[in-house]
């Protein structure tokens, strides 16, 4: 081996002889993993909400069983507070401000719990009315199928981010993380924000009773 | 390994964005949600709602990726990488409109010709 392969790999994070070509993007690994996820997430939450389309126009007896938006609104302020939380939070971070990058990375998790208490009363609510995944009072049994899945799913990650951020943010704190890798935790949370602008007018809006 | 620590002074820990931009994209996407909540109010048929919901959604989504999830800053293959590929998953789905429009009048595999006898 060389000398300048000797001090190329001194400088790389590549075993001595081992060829590396360029590196596209400049990305570093672990925000390409999570873009790349994102970008598979995002098609599968296109095709729920592509699929909810094709039923809902379909359908002739499709529902319109919501009567007021303000729990949608609510929670439309709520998920896009906690997305600029987050991003107060990584800029923080990246400022060297470790006890501020944690405080807004906590506010994210606090408000992402609000955010899915509040999903889950409205669930709730609305089986008390009658409403299953094959059945309900107002039209086709369809609809139930189609609104638990996809505001399901969204809870899902909201749930899976929620923990995340718990477990990012503390070990952050315990100085075990990066600022890249509470970066990386905002992307998937801004990518939960992002669906759910989406999800309410499609699933929530457009379903209002007139 | 623990994180190093980041010293205030170093090269690492210098970041100019400024905060002042993120509640201005903050506000903007308040607006155009409300906007959203706004067009359900009106007395519009469905297809003339969801177009400008959609309208208003991919508009929502776009300053998110750009700014919030800072895709503007990225190098410019990349942001090319993840916008074309993306949307082009997203627009190969909608090939089962045409299928779900012709379910509209209750037959979802075929419609009965003129003249044909009924068996």
């Amino acid at each position: 081996m060389s000398q300048a392969d000797m001090t190329m790999a001194a400088h790389s994070h590549h075993p001595p002889g081992m060829t590396v070509g360029l590196e596209p993007f400049v990305v570093p690994a672990k925000k390409m993993a999570m873009w790349l996820f994102i970008i598979a997430d995002a098609a599968t939450f296109a095709g729920c909400l592509v699929a909810y389309g094709f039923l809902r126009n379909g359908t002739p007896d499709w529902p319109r069983p919501f009567h007021s938006m303000t729990n949608a609104v609510l929670m439309t302020f709520i998920l896009l507070t906690s997305s600029l939380t987050m991003l107060l939070g990584v800029r923080a971070a990246k400022a060297a401000d470790r006890a501020g990058a944690f405080r807004w990375t906590m506010i994210t998790a606090v408000l992402g719990i609000v955010f899915a208490a509040l999903h889950i009363r409205e669930w709730l609510a609305l089986i008390d009315e009658g409403m299953t995944l094959s059945h309900n009072p107002w039209g086709s049994g369809l609809f139930g199928s189609a609104f638990f899945s996809i505001t399901g799913l969204h809870l899902l990650h909201v749930t899976g981010g929620v923990i995340a951020l718990l477990i990012i943010g503390l070990s952050w704190k315990a100085g075990h993380r990066t600022a890249e890798d509470l970066e990386t935790a905002g992307l998937y949370w801004h990518f939960v924000d992002l669906v759910w602008m989406f999800v309410v007018p499609f699933v929530y809006l457009l379903n209002m009773a007139h | 390994m623990d994180a190093p620590d980041v010293h205030p002074n170093s090269p690492e820990a210098t970041y100019t964005d400024s905060a002042g931009k993120y509640y201005v994209i903050y506000i903007c996407l308040l607006i155009l949600a409300g906007l959203q909540f706004y067009i359900a109010t009106l007395n519009l048929d469905t297809t003339a709602m969801f177009a400008r919901m959609l309208f208003i959604a991919v508009a929502e989504a776009g300053l998110a990726i750009m700014f919030f999830m800072h895709l503007w800053a990225e190098k410019r293959g990349f942001l090319l990488f993840v916008v074309i590929f993306t949307g082009f998953v997203l627009l190969a789905m909608q090939y089962g409109w045409t299928d779900s429009n012709r379910m509209d009048v209750g037959a979802p595999y075929s419609q009965t010709k003129p003249g044909a006898v009924q068996q």
